[in-house]
Protein backbone atom coordinates (compact mmCIF):
# COMPACT_ATOMS: atom_id res chain seq x y z
CA UNK A 1 0.00 0.00 0.00
CA UNK A 2 1.32 3.16 -1.36
CA UNK A 3 0.84 6.09 1.05
CA UNK A 4 1.71 10.13 1.46
CA UNK A 5 1.51 11.86 4.39
CA UNK A 6 0.36 15.82 4.09
CA UNK A 7 3.35 17.53 6.13
CA UNK A 8 3.40 20.92 7.33
CA UNK A 9 6.15 23.66 8.59
CA UNK A 10 4.54 25.83 11.15
CA UNK A 11 5.65 28.52 13.64
CA UNK A 12 6.46 26.41 16.87
CA UNK A 13 3.43 26.26 18.98
CA UNK A 14 5.67 27.47 21.93
CA UNK A 15 7.23 30.48 20.89
CA UNK A 16 5.55 33.49 20.12
CA UNK A 17 3.19 33.84 17.19
CA UNK A 18 2.16 36.61 14.92
CA UNK A 19 1.13 38.02 11.83
CA UNK A 20 3.59 39.94 9.31
CA UNK A 21 2.16 43.68 9.36
CA UNK A 22 3.47 44.09 5.75
CA UNK A 23 0.93 41.69 4.54
CA UNK A 24 -0.99 40.02 7.46
CA UNK A 25 0.62 36.68 6.73
CA UNK A 26 2.00 34.29 8.66
CA UNK A 27 5.84 34.91 10.07
CA UNK A 28 7.66 33.04 9.73
CA UNK A 29 11.12 35.12 10.34
CA UNK A 30 10.37 35.44 14.37
CA UNK A 31 9.48 32.20 15.28
CA UNK A 32 11.44 28.65 14.96
CA UNK A 33 9.64 27.12 12.34
CA UNK A 34 9.14 23.40 13.05
CA UNK A 35 7.23 20.08 11.90
CA UNK A 36 3.14 20.37 12.65
CA UNK A 37 2.85 18.42 15.84
CA UNK A 38 -0.53 16.43 14.69
CA UNK A 39 1.47 15.13 11.64
CA UNK A 40 3.37 13.11 13.51
CA UNK A 41 0.71 10.97 14.68
CA UNK A 42 -0.07 10.85 10.97
CA UNK A 43 3.49 9.54 9.92
CA UNK A 44 3.46 7.45 12.62
CA UNK A 45 0.61 5.52 11.38
CA UNK A 46 1.79 5.25 7.56
CA UNK A 47 4.57 3.62 8.94
CA UNK A 48 2.93 1.09 10.82
CA UNK A 49 0.25 0.32 7.99
CA UNK A 50 3.71 0.38 5.79
CA UNK A 51 5.25 -1.95 8.39
CA UNK A 52 2.18 -4.40 8.23
CA UNK A 53 1.50 -4.39 4.65
CA UNK A 54 4.62 -2.58 2.25
CA UNK A 55 4.46 -0.20 0.27
CA UNK A 56 6.30 3.29 0.17
CA UNK A 57 5.48 6.07 2.57
CA UNK A 58 5.81 9.86 0.62
CA UNK A 59 6.16 13.07 2.47
CA UNK A 60 4.55 15.97 0.52
CA UNK A 61 4.87 19.22 1.85
CA UNK A 62 4.17 22.56 0.65
CA UNK A 63 6.47 25.21 1.65
CA UNK A 64 9.19 27.98 1.53
CA UNK A 65 12.85 26.53 1.43
CA UNK A 66 13.23 26.40 4.97
CA UNK A 67 10.52 23.53 5.19
CA UNK A 68 13.53 21.15 3.79
CA UNK A 69 13.99 20.89 7.76
CA UNK A 70 10.75 19.85 7.97
CA UNK A 71 10.92 17.23 5.33
CA UNK A 72 14.05 15.72 6.87
CA UNK A 73 12.33 15.14 9.75
CA UNK A 74 10.01 12.95 8.50
CA UNK A 75 12.13 10.88 7.06
CA UNK A 76 14.08 10.40 9.58
CA UNK A 77 11.34 8.79 11.40
CA UNK A 78 11.55 6.70 8.46
CA UNK A 79 9.54 7.77 5.48
CA UNK A 80 11.16 7.01 2.25
CA UNK A 81 10.75 9.74 0.13
CA UNK A 82 9.17 13.02 -0.32
CA UNK A 83 7.72 15.59 -2.75
CA UNK A 84 8.42 19.24 -1.71
CA UNK A 85 6.14 21.70 -3.71
CA UNK A 86 7.99 25.70 -3.47
CA UNK A 87 7.31 28.29 -5.14
CA UNK A 88 7.83 32.15 -4.58
CA UNK A 89 4.43 32.25 -5.62
CA UNK A 90 3.05 30.97 -3.12
CA UNK A 91 3.53 32.92 -0.15
CA UNK A 92 0.00 34.34 1.14
CA UNK A 93 -1.82 31.21 -0.87
CA UNK A 94 -5.41 30.70 0.80
CA UNK A 95 -6.37 26.69 2.01
CA UNK A 96 -8.41 26.63 -1.20
CA UNK A 97 -5.54 27.70 -3.24
CA UNK A 98 -3.56 25.09 -1.65
CA UNK A 99 -5.91 21.99 -2.01
CA UNK A 100 -5.69 22.43 -5.78
CA UNK A 101 -1.34 22.84 -5.74
CA UNK A 102 -1.69 19.79 -3.48
CA UNK A 103 -4.36 18.10 -5.03
CA UNK A 104 -2.15 18.49 -8.37
CA UNK A 105 0.67 17.43 -6.77
CA UNK A 106 -0.79 13.99 -5.49
CA UNK A 107 -1.16 13.43 -9.15
CA UNK A 108 2.68 13.27 -9.85
CA UNK A 109 2.36 9.87 -8.18
CA UNK A 110 0.44 6.63 -7.80
CA UNK A 111 -1.15 5.82 -4.33
CA UNK A 112 -3.53 4.70 -2.32
CA UNK A 113 -3.89 6.49 0.97
CA UNK A 114 -3.39 9.71 2.33
CA UNK A 115 -2.67 10.96 5.68
CA UNK A 116 -3.15 14.00 7.55
CA UNK A 117 -2.76 15.01 10.95
CA UNK A 118 -5.64 16.39 13.01
CA UNK A 119 -4.63 19.79 12.24
CA UNK A 120 -2.04 22.70 11.52
CA UNK A 121 -1.31 24.12 14.79
CA UNK A 122 -0.34 27.25 13.01
CA UNK A 123 -3.83 28.19 10.77
CA UNK A 124 -5.67 25.18 12.30
CA UNK A 125 -8.47 25.19 9.40
CA UNK A 126 -8.67 21.31 9.84
CA UNK A 127 -9.86 20.85 6.24
CA UNK A 128 -7.17 20.11 3.95
CA UNK A 129 -8.05 16.77 4.07
CA UNK A 130 -11.93 17.12 3.43
CA UNK A 131 -10.80 19.73 0.28
CA UNK A 132 -8.66 17.10 -1.17
CA UNK A 133 -11.13 14.39 -1.26
CA UNK A 134 -13.92 16.94 -3.09
CA UNK A 135 -11.40 18.04 -5.35
CA UNK A 136 -9.91 14.18 -5.96
CA UNK A 137 -13.66 12.65 -5.85
CA UNK A 138 -11.81 9.75 -3.39
CA UNK A 139 -12.99 8.89 0.40
CA UNK A 140 -12.20 10.85 2.93
CA UNK A 141 -12.27 9.00 6.69
CA UNK A 142 -11.56 12.15 9.40
CA UNK A 143 -10.29 12.16 13.04
CA UNK A 144 -9.19 8.86 12.84
CA UNK A 145 -8.32 7.45 16.20
CA UNK A 146 -8.05 3.79 15.05
CA UNK A 147 -7.43 2.08 11.46
CA UNK A 148 -7.88 -0.84 10.18
CA UNK A 149 -6.95 -1.58 6.85
CA UNK A 150 -8.34 -5.09 5.30
CA UNK A 151 -7.30 -5.17 1.48
CA UNK A 152 -8.47 -1.80 -0.17
CA UNK A 153 -11.23 -1.59 2.52
CA UNK A 154 -10.62 1.15 5.18
CA UNK A 155 -12.14 0.86 9.11
CA UNK A 156 -11.90 3.84 10.91
CA UNK A 157 -12.72 4.51 14.23
CA UNK A 158 -14.11 8.20 13.92
CA UNK A 159 -13.67 10.78 17.31
CA UNK A 160 -16.47 12.31 18.01
CA UNK A 161 -17.63 15.03 20.89
CA UNK A 162 -19.30 11.86 22.89
CA UNK A 163 -17.78 8.62 21.95
CA UNK A 164 -16.98 7.34 18.60
CA UNK A 165 -18.47 6.54 15.14
CA UNK A 166 -17.67 3.32 13.15
CA UNK A 167 -16.99 4.24 9.41
CA UNK A 168 -16.20 2.31 6.35
CA UNK A 169 -14.55 3.61 2.96
CA UNK A 170 -12.63 1.95 0.24
CA UNK A 171 -9.04 3.22 -1.11
CA UNK A 172 -7.91 5.32 -2.75
CA UNK A 173 -8.80 7.20 0.49
CA UNK A 174 -8.06 9.92 2.34
CA UNK A 175 -7.18 9.54 6.54
CA UNK A 176 -7.15 12.19 8.74
CA UNK A 177 -5.60 11.35 12.07
CA UNK A 178 -6.46 12.19 15.88
CA UNK A 179 -3.61 12.21 18.14
CA UNK A 180 -4.48 9.17 20.62
CA UNK A 181 -3.98 6.94 17.76
CA UNK A 182 -0.26 6.14 18.24
CA UNK A 183 3.00 7.42 19.85
CA UNK A 184 4.72 8.72 17.27
CA UNK A 185 7.90 7.41 17.22
CA UNK A 186 11.63 9.43 17.68
CA UNK A 187 13.79 9.38 14.89
CA UNK A 188 16.67 6.94 15.86
CA UNK A 189 20.14 7.99 14.95
CA UNK A 190 20.28 5.49 12.15
CA UNK A 191 16.96 7.11 10.73
CA UNK A 192 18.81 10.35 11.03
CA UNK A 193 21.50 9.07 9.01
CA UNK A 194 19.83 7.63 5.78
CA UNK A 195 17.55 10.64 6.13
CA UNK A 196 20.26 12.91 4.24
CA UNK A 197 20.21 10.62 1.58
CA UNK A 198 16.66 9.81 0.55
CA UNK A 199 15.42 11.50 -2.58
CA UNK A 200 13.14 14.71 -2.15
CA UNK A 201 11.47 15.76 -5.37
CA UNK A 202 11.21 19.43 -5.80
CA UNK A 203 8.34 20.77 -7.56
CA UNK A 204 7.85 24.53 -8.43
CA UNK A 205 4.16 25.63 -10.00
CA UNK A 206 5.70 25.44 -13.78
CA UNK A 207 6.22 21.58 -13.08
CA UNK A 208 2.58 21.37 -11.87
CA UNK A 209 1.19 23.43 -14.50
CA UNK A 210 -0.48 25.95 -12.21
CA UNK A 211 -0.46 29.35 -13.12
CA UNK A 212 1.19 31.60 -10.44
CA UNK A 213 -1.99 33.69 -10.71
CA UNK A 214 -4.36 31.28 -9.52
CA UNK A 215 -2.04 31.09 -6.13
CA UNK A 216 -0.41 33.31 -3.51
CA UNK A 217 -2.02 36.23 -1.39
CA UNK A 218 -3.54 38.07 -4.81
CA UNK A 219 -5.42 35.41 -5.79
CA UNK A 220 -6.35 34.49 -2.07
CA UNK A 221 -10.18 33.99 -1.67
CA UNK A 222 -10.61 35.37 1.85
CA UNK A 223 -8.22 38.52 3.17
CA UNK A 224 -7.03 39.33 6.75
CA UNK A 225 -8.07 43.05 6.51
CA UNK A 226 -6.23 43.98 10.10
CA UNK A 227 -4.87 42.02 13.00
CA UNK A 228 -3.71 42.95 16.71
CA UNK A 229 -2.45 41.24 19.60
CA UNK A 230 -4.72 40.31 22.16
CA UNK A 231 -4.06 42.89 25.18
CA UNK A 232 -2.71 41.14 28.13
CA UNK A 233 -5.18 40.25 30.59
CA UNK A 234 -5.85 42.73 33.28
CA UNK A 235 -4.32 41.58 36.81
CA UNK A 236 -6.57 39.32 38.37
CA UNK A 237 -7.09 38.43 41.84
CA UNK A 238 -4.91 36.32 43.88
CA UNK A 239 -5.25 34.72 47.57
CA UNK A 240 -3.02 32.02 49.30
CA UNK A 241 -4.76 29.75 50.98
CA UNK A 242 -5.29 29.88 54.55
CA UNK A 243 -7.87 27.84 55.47
CA UNK A 244 -10.62 30.30 53.80
CA UNK A 245 -9.56 29.90 50.02
CA UNK A 246 -12.62 28.04 49.02
CA UNK A 247 -14.99 30.82 50.56
CA UNK A 248 -12.98 32.84 49.14
CA UNK A 249 -13.29 31.84 45.89
CA UNK A 250 -17.10 30.40 46.25
CA UNK A 251 -17.52 34.81 47.20
CA UNK A 252 -15.52 35.51 43.88
CA UNK A 253 -17.84 32.97 41.92
CA UNK A 254 -21.32 34.10 43.74
CA UNK A 255 -19.95 37.59 42.75
CA UNK A 256 -20.34 36.79 39.00
CA UNK A 257 -23.14 34.84 39.30
CA UNK A 258 -22.06 31.34 38.77
CA UNK A 259 -23.29 30.25 41.96
CA UNK B 1 -33.77 40.82 3.11
CA UNK B 2 -31.59 38.12 1.54
CA UNK B 3 -31.31 34.98 2.84
CA UNK B 4 -28.38 33.28 5.02
CA UNK B 5 -28.51 29.67 5.26
CA UNK B 6 -27.46 28.34 8.61
CA UNK B 7 -26.64 24.42 8.79
CA UNK B 8 -28.22 23.06 12.21
CA UNK B 9 -26.42 21.07 14.47
CA UNK B 10 -27.11 18.29 16.38
CA UNK B 11 -26.39 15.56 18.89
CA UNK B 12 -27.72 12.43 19.66
CA UNK B 13 -29.98 12.24 22.51
CA UNK B 14 -31.30 8.45 23.53
CA UNK B 15 -33.18 7.34 20.58
CA UNK B 16 -33.67 11.06 18.66
CA UNK B 17 -31.45 13.97 17.96
CA UNK B 18 -30.95 17.29 20.05
CA UNK B 19 -30.28 20.64 18.83
CA UNK B 20 -26.63 21.82 19.37
CA UNK B 21 -26.30 25.34 21.68
CA UNK B 22 -23.91 26.55 18.77
CA UNK B 23 -27.04 26.25 16.21
CA UNK B 24 -28.32 29.24 18.21
CA UNK B 25 -25.76 31.30 18.27
CA UNK B 26 -25.03 30.86 14.69
CA UNK B 27 -28.76 31.84 14.20
CA UNK B 28 -28.24 34.90 15.93
CA UNK B 29 -24.81 35.87 14.27
CA UNK B 30 -26.85 35.35 10.81
CA UNK B 31 -29.16 38.47 11.58
CA UNK B 32 -26.25 40.61 11.08
CA UNK B 33 -26.30 39.05 7.15
CA UNK B 34 -29.93 39.54 6.10
CA UNK B 35 -32.73 36.81 7.49
CA UNK B 36 -31.39 33.58 8.88
CA UNK B 37 -33.02 29.81 7.28
CA UNK B 38 -31.86 26.44 8.97
CA UNK B 39 -31.22 23.78 6.82
CA UNK B 40 -32.03 20.66 8.97
CA UNK B 41 -29.68 17.72 6.80
CA UNK B 42 -30.07 14.60 8.64
CA UNK B 43 -32.02 11.31 9.52
CA UNK B 44 -35.62 11.69 8.97
CA UNK B 45 -37.29 12.58 11.97
CA UNK B 46 -34.64 15.80 12.70
CA UNK B 47 -36.50 18.68 11.35
CA UNK B 48 -39.60 17.54 14.04
CA UNK B 49 -37.00 17.55 16.77
CA UNK B 50 -35.28 20.75 15.91
CA UNK B 51 -38.10 23.07 14.12
CA UNK B 52 -39.58 25.38 17.30
CA UNK B 53 -36.30 26.25 18.86
CA UNK B 54 -34.99 27.07 15.81
CA UNK B 55 -37.72 29.39 14.96
CA UNK B 56 -38.15 30.80 18.16
CA UNK B 57 -34.09 31.65 17.32
CA UNK B 58 -34.88 33.18 14.03
CA UNK B 59 -35.02 30.86 11.28
CA UNK B 60 -37.72 32.00 8.67
CA UNK B 61 -37.65 28.82 6.58
CA UNK B 62 -36.25 25.59 7.33
CA UNK B 63 -35.37 23.34 4.68
CA UNK B 64 -35.84 19.71 5.21
CA UNK B 65 -33.42 17.62 3.48
CA UNK B 66 -33.78 14.19 5.89
CA UNK B 67 -32.67 10.84 4.67
CA UNK B 68 -30.71 7.61 5.01
CA UNK B 69 -28.71 8.34 2.43
CA UNK B 70 -27.92 11.71 4.52
CA UNK B 71 -27.81 10.07 7.37
CA UNK B 72 -25.71 7.11 6.93
CA UNK B 73 -22.48 8.75 4.94
CA UNK B 74 -20.04 10.81 6.63
CA UNK B 75 -19.65 15.00 5.36
CA UNK B 76 -20.22 14.78 1.85
CA UNK B 77 -24.24 14.57 1.78
CA UNK B 78 -24.35 17.75 3.91
CA UNK B 79 -22.30 20.02 1.18
CA UNK B 80 -24.41 18.33 -1.50
CA UNK B 81 -27.50 19.40 0.18
CA UNK B 82 -25.77 22.44 1.14
CA UNK B 83 -24.22 23.18 -2.68
CA UNK B 84 -27.85 23.03 -4.25
CA UNK B 85 -29.61 25.80 -1.90
CA UNK B 86 -26.97 28.18 -2.52
CA UNK B 87 -27.65 27.70 -6.05
CA UNK B 88 -31.57 27.78 -5.41
CA UNK B 89 -31.67 30.32 -3.04
CA UNK B 90 -29.02 33.11 -3.99
CA UNK B 91 -28.12 33.18 -0.59
CA UNK B 92 -25.80 35.81 0.80
CA UNK B 93 -23.86 33.54 2.97
CA UNK B 94 -23.68 30.25 4.57
CA UNK B 95 -23.06 29.69 8.47
CA UNK B 96 -21.64 26.31 10.01
CA UNK B 97 -20.12 25.54 13.32
CA UNK B 98 -16.86 25.50 13.69
CA UNK B 99 -16.72 21.84 15.09
CA UNK B 100 -15.48 18.88 13.04
CA UNK B 101 -17.86 18.10 10.98
CA UNK B 102 -19.11 21.32 10.57
CA UNK B 103 -15.45 22.44 9.07
CA UNK B 104 -15.53 19.35 6.84
CA UNK B 105 -18.87 20.53 5.33
CA UNK B 106 -17.63 24.15 5.01
CA UNK B 107 -14.41 23.12 2.90
CA UNK B 108 -16.29 20.91 0.60
CA UNK B 109 -18.92 23.24 0.27
CA UNK B 110 -16.23 26.14 -0.48
CA UNK B 111 -14.65 23.71 -3.10
CA UNK B 112 -18.46 23.09 -4.54
CA UNK B 113 -19.51 26.60 -5.32
CA UNK B 114 -16.16 27.99 -5.86
CA UNK B 115 -16.62 30.46 -2.65
CA UNK B 116 -13.66 31.18 0.12
CA UNK B 117 -14.05 30.99 3.62
CA UNK B 118 -13.63 32.00 7.49
CA UNK B 119 -13.18 29.58 9.99
CA UNK B 120 -13.35 30.35 13.87
CA UNK B 121 -14.64 33.26 13.82
CA UNK B 122 -16.15 34.70 16.97
CA UNK B 123 -18.33 37.71 15.00
CA UNK B 124 -19.54 38.83 11.67
CA UNK B 125 -20.55 42.14 10.67
CA UNK B 126 -22.81 43.27 8.26
CA UNK B 127 -20.32 44.31 5.96
CA UNK B 128 -19.10 40.56 5.78
CA UNK B 129 -16.29 41.33 7.95
CA UNK B 130 -15.51 38.58 10.32
CA UNK B 131 -13.22 38.31 13.74
CA UNK B 132 -10.82 35.15 14.37
CA UNK B 133 -8.75 34.53 17.22
CA UNK B 134 -5.60 32.84 16.24
CA UNK B 135 -2.10 31.75 17.36
CA UNK B 136 -3.70 30.39 20.85
CA UNK B 137 -5.59 33.41 21.67
CA UNK B 138 -2.75 35.57 21.42
CA UNK B 139 -3.54 37.96 17.85
CA UNK B 140 -7.49 38.58 16.91
CA UNK B 141 -8.05 39.09 13.18
CA UNK B 142 -10.33 40.82 11.49
CA UNK B 143 -10.87 38.96 7.85
CA UNK B 144 -13.35 39.01 5.15
CA UNK B 145 -14.33 36.59 2.17
CA UNK B 146 -12.69 37.59 -1.18
CA UNK B 147 -14.68 34.96 -3.03
CA UNK B 148 -18.04 33.87 -4.05
CA UNK B 149 -21.08 33.45 -1.38
CA UNK B 150 -19.06 34.25 1.87
CA UNK B 151 -18.61 30.65 4.14
CA UNK B 152 -18.21 31.31 7.57
CA UNK B 153 -17.95 28.57 10.57
CA UNK B 154 -18.63 30.24 13.80
CA UNK B 155 -16.64 28.62 17.22
CA UNK B 156 -19.06 27.66 19.77
CA UNK B 157 -19.79 29.61 22.65
CA UNK B 158 -18.43 32.96 21.12
CA UNK B 159 -21.98 34.50 20.27
CA UNK B 160 -25.13 35.06 22.65
CA UNK B 161 -28.25 33.54 21.73
CA UNK B 162 -30.56 35.82 21.45
CA UNK B 163 -33.96 34.62 21.02
CA UNK B 164 -35.75 36.60 18.11
CA UNK B 165 -39.30 34.51 16.77
CA UNK B 166 -39.79 34.02 13.06
CA UNK B 167 -42.19 31.72 10.66
CA UNK B 168 -40.28 29.00 10.58
CA UNK B 169 -41.80 27.43 7.21
CA UNK B 170 -40.48 24.17 6.37
CA UNK B 171 -39.40 23.85 2.52
CA UNK B 172 -38.64 20.02 1.75
CA UNK B 173 -36.06 19.73 -0.01
CA UNK B 174 -35.59 17.66 -2.94
CA UNK B 175 -32.47 15.97 -3.42
CA UNK B 176 -30.84 12.33 -4.63
CA UNK B 177 -27.72 12.40 -3.27
CA UNK B 178 -25.09 11.36 -5.79
CA UNK B 179 -23.10 8.39 -5.05
CA UNK B 180 -19.59 10.14 -4.93
CA UNK B 181 -21.16 11.63 -1.46
CA UNK B 182 -21.95 7.97 -0.82
CA UNK B 183 -17.80 7.02 -0.41
CA UNK B 184 -17.70 6.66 3.22
CA UNK B 185 -20.89 4.63 5.37
CA UNK B 186 -21.46 5.04 8.99
CA UNK B 187 -22.20 1.84 10.43
CA UNK B 188 -22.31 2.31 14.11
CA UNK B 189 -22.57 5.15 16.21
CA UNK B 190 -20.96 4.32 20.32
CA UNK B 191 -21.33 6.86 23.10
CA UNK B 192 -18.75 6.66 25.69
CA UNK B 193 -20.00 7.35 29.31
CA UNK B 194 -20.00 11.37 29.78
CA UNK B 195 -21.89 11.18 33.41
CA UNK B 196 -25.17 13.07 32.06
CA UNK B 197 -22.51 16.46 32.00
CA UNK B 198 -23.08 18.86 29.27
CA UNK B 199 -20.40 18.44 26.04
CA UNK B 200 -16.83 19.96 26.51
CA UNK B 201 -17.11 22.45 23.50
CA UNK B 202 -20.97 23.77 24.78
CA UNK B 203 -20.69 23.57 27.77
CA UNK B 204 -21.25 27.29 29.92
CA UNK B 205 -19.02 25.81 33.00
CA UNK B 206 -16.03 23.75 32.60
CA UNK B 207 -13.86 22.25 35.38
CA UNK B 208 -10.36 20.73 34.61
CA UNK B 209 -7.71 19.22 36.56
CA UNK B 210 -3.89 18.69 35.42
CA UNK B 211 -1.21 16.63 36.90
CA UNK B 212 -1.71 18.38 40.10
CA UNK B 213 -4.69 16.32 40.51
CA UNK B 214 -2.17 12.94 40.69
CA UNK B 215 -4.62 10.35 39.76
CA UNK B 216 -7.34 8.67 37.71
CA UNK B 217 -8.94 8.65 41.52
CA UNK B 218 -8.81 11.82 42.00
CA UNK B 219 -10.54 13.45 39.21
CA UNK B 220 -13.63 12.44 41.11
CA UNK B 221 -12.78 15.83 42.90
CA UNK B 222 -12.82 17.22 39.01
CA UNK B 223 -16.05 15.67 38.66
CA UNK B 224 -17.76 16.94 41.62
CA UNK B 225 -16.72 20.61 41.73
CA UNK B 226 -17.93 19.75 37.84
CA UNK B 227 -21.29 18.67 38.94
CA UNK B 228 -21.66 21.05 41.79
CA UNK B 229 -21.14 23.56 39.15
CA UNK B 230 -23.48 22.23 36.48
CA UNK B 231 -20.57 21.90 34.39
CA UNK B 232 -18.39 19.63 32.35
CA UNK B 233 -15.33 18.20 32.83
CA UNK B 234 -11.75 18.71 31.43
CA UNK B 235 -8.41 17.81 31.42
CA UNK B 236 -5.13 18.91 30.24
CA UNK B 237 -2.89 17.13 28.31
CA UNK B 238 -0.56 15.83 30.96
CA UNK B 239 -3.34 14.25 32.78
CA UNK B 240 -4.72 12.82 30.06
CA UNK B 241 -1.51 11.47 28.66
CA UNK B 242 -0.62 10.11 31.78
CA UNK B 243 -4.13 8.66 31.94
CA UNK B 244 -6.07 10.37 34.93
CA UNK B 245 -8.51 11.14 32.50
CA UNK B 246 -9.73 10.30 28.78
CA UNK B 247 -8.23 12.18 26.14
CA UNK B 248 -11.58 12.86 24.73
CA UNK B 249 -11.70 15.28 27.24
CA UNK B 250 -8.42 17.09 26.68
CA UNK B 251 -8.52 20.86 26.35
CA UNK B 252 -5.69 22.85 24.57
CA UNK B 253 -3.65 23.03 21.47
CA UNK B 254 -3.75 19.01 20.34
CA UNK B 255 -7.21 18.82 21.86
CA UNK B 256 -10.86 20.96 22.27
CA UNK B 257 -10.90 24.54 22.16
CA UNK B 258 -13.36 25.99 24.38
CA UNK B 259 -14.79 29.33 25.45
CA UNK B 260 -17.16 29.15 28.40
CA UNK B 261 -17.91 31.61 30.59
CA UNK B 262 -16.32 30.00 33.52
CA UNK B 263 -13.25 27.99 33.41
CA UNK B 264 -11.54 26.76 36.31
CA UNK B 265 -8.14 25.39 36.21
CA UNK B 266 -7.52 22.89 38.86
CA UNK B 267 -3.89 21.68 38.94
CA UNK B 268 -2.92 22.92 35.72
CA UNK B 269 0.57 24.91 35.21
CA UNK B 270 -0.71 26.65 32.02
CA UNK B 271 2.00 25.52 29.36
CA UNK B 272 1.05 27.07 26.03
CA UNK B 273 -0.05 23.46 24.82
CA UNK B 274 -3.11 24.11 27.31
CA UNK B 275 -3.63 28.00 27.12
CA UNK B 276 -4.28 27.72 23.11
CA UNK B 277 -7.06 25.70 23.86
CA UNK B 278 -8.92 27.85 27.18
CA UNK B 279 -7.17 31.47 26.67
CA UNK B 280 -10.88 33.13 25.55
CA UNK B 281 -13.00 31.85 28.05
CA UNK B 282 -14.66 34.87 29.04
CA UNK B 283 -14.16 34.55 33.25
CA UNK B 284 -10.55 32.09 34.29
CA UNK B 285 -10.18 30.88 37.68
CA UNK B 286 -7.44 28.74 39.07
CA UNK B 287 -6.03 26.74 41.90
CA UNK B 288 -2.81 25.96 42.02
CA UNK B 289 -0.16 25.52 44.67
CA UNK B 290 2.56 26.64 42.71
CA UNK B 291 1.90 31.22 43.02
CA UNK B 292 4.11 31.45 39.83
CA UNK B 293 2.47 28.85 37.73
CA UNK B 294 1.72 30.56 34.30
CA UNK B 295 -2.18 29.93 34.66
CA UNK B 296 -2.29 32.92 37.22
CA UNK B 297 -1.24 35.20 34.08
CA UNK B 298 -4.34 34.40 32.72
CA UNK B 299 -6.75 33.94 36.02
CA UNK B 300 -9.37 36.51 36.93
CA UNK B 301 -9.14 34.87 40.47
CA UNK B 302 -6.37 32.71 41.62
CA UNK B 303 -6.47 30.85 45.23
CA UNK B 304 -2.67 29.26 45.96
CA UNK B 305 -2.46 26.09 48.20
CA UNK B 306 -3.74 22.27 48.26
CA UNK B 307 -6.19 21.49 45.72
CA UNK B 308 -7.04 18.50 48.04
CA UNK B 309 -8.11 21.04 50.78
CA UNK B 310 -9.53 24.02 48.38
CA UNK B 311 -11.78 21.61 45.62
CA UNK B 312 -13.41 19.76 48.38
CA UNK B 313 -14.22 22.89 50.56
CA UNK B 314 -15.45 25.05 47.33
CA UNK B 315 -17.55 21.58 46.36
CA UNK B 316 -19.41 22.07 49.99
CA UNK B 317 -19.80 25.85 50.12
CA UNK B 318 -21.52 25.91 46.49
CA UNK B 319 -23.83 23.23 47.31
CA UNK B 320 -24.49 24.81 50.34
CA UNK B 321 -25.22 28.33 48.55
CA UNK B 322 -27.29 26.79 46.02
CA UNK B 323 -29.61 24.46 48.18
Amino acid sequence: MNIVVLVKQVPDSGSERTLDSSDNTVARASADNVINEMDEYAIEEALQVKEAHGGEVTILTMGPDSATDTIRKALSMGADKAIHVTDPALHGSCVIATSAVLAKALGTIEWDLVLSGAQSTDGGLTMMPALLAERLGVAHLSGARKLTVDGSKLTVERQTDGGYWTIEGQTPAIVSTWDTMNEPRYPSFKGIMAAKNKPVTTLSLADLGVDASEVGLGAATSTVLEFANRPPKGEGEQVKDEGDGAAKLADFLASKKFV
Amino acid sequence: MSEVLVLVETVADGDGVALKKVTLEMLTAARALGEPSAVVAGAVGTAAAVKERVAEYGAAKIYVAESDDIDNHLVAPKAEVLAKLVADTSAAAVILPSTQEGKEVAGRLAIKIGSGLLTDISEVNSDGTATQVVFAGAVIVKSKVAKGTPIYTVSPNSVAPQPQPAAGEEVPVDIAISDDAKRVTVVGRTLEASGGRPELTEASIIVSGGRGVGSAENFALIEGLADSLGGAVGASRAATDSGFYPHQYQVGQTGKTVSPQLYVAVGISGAIQHRAGMQTSKTIVAINKDNEAPIFELADFGVVGDLFQIVPALTEEITKRKA
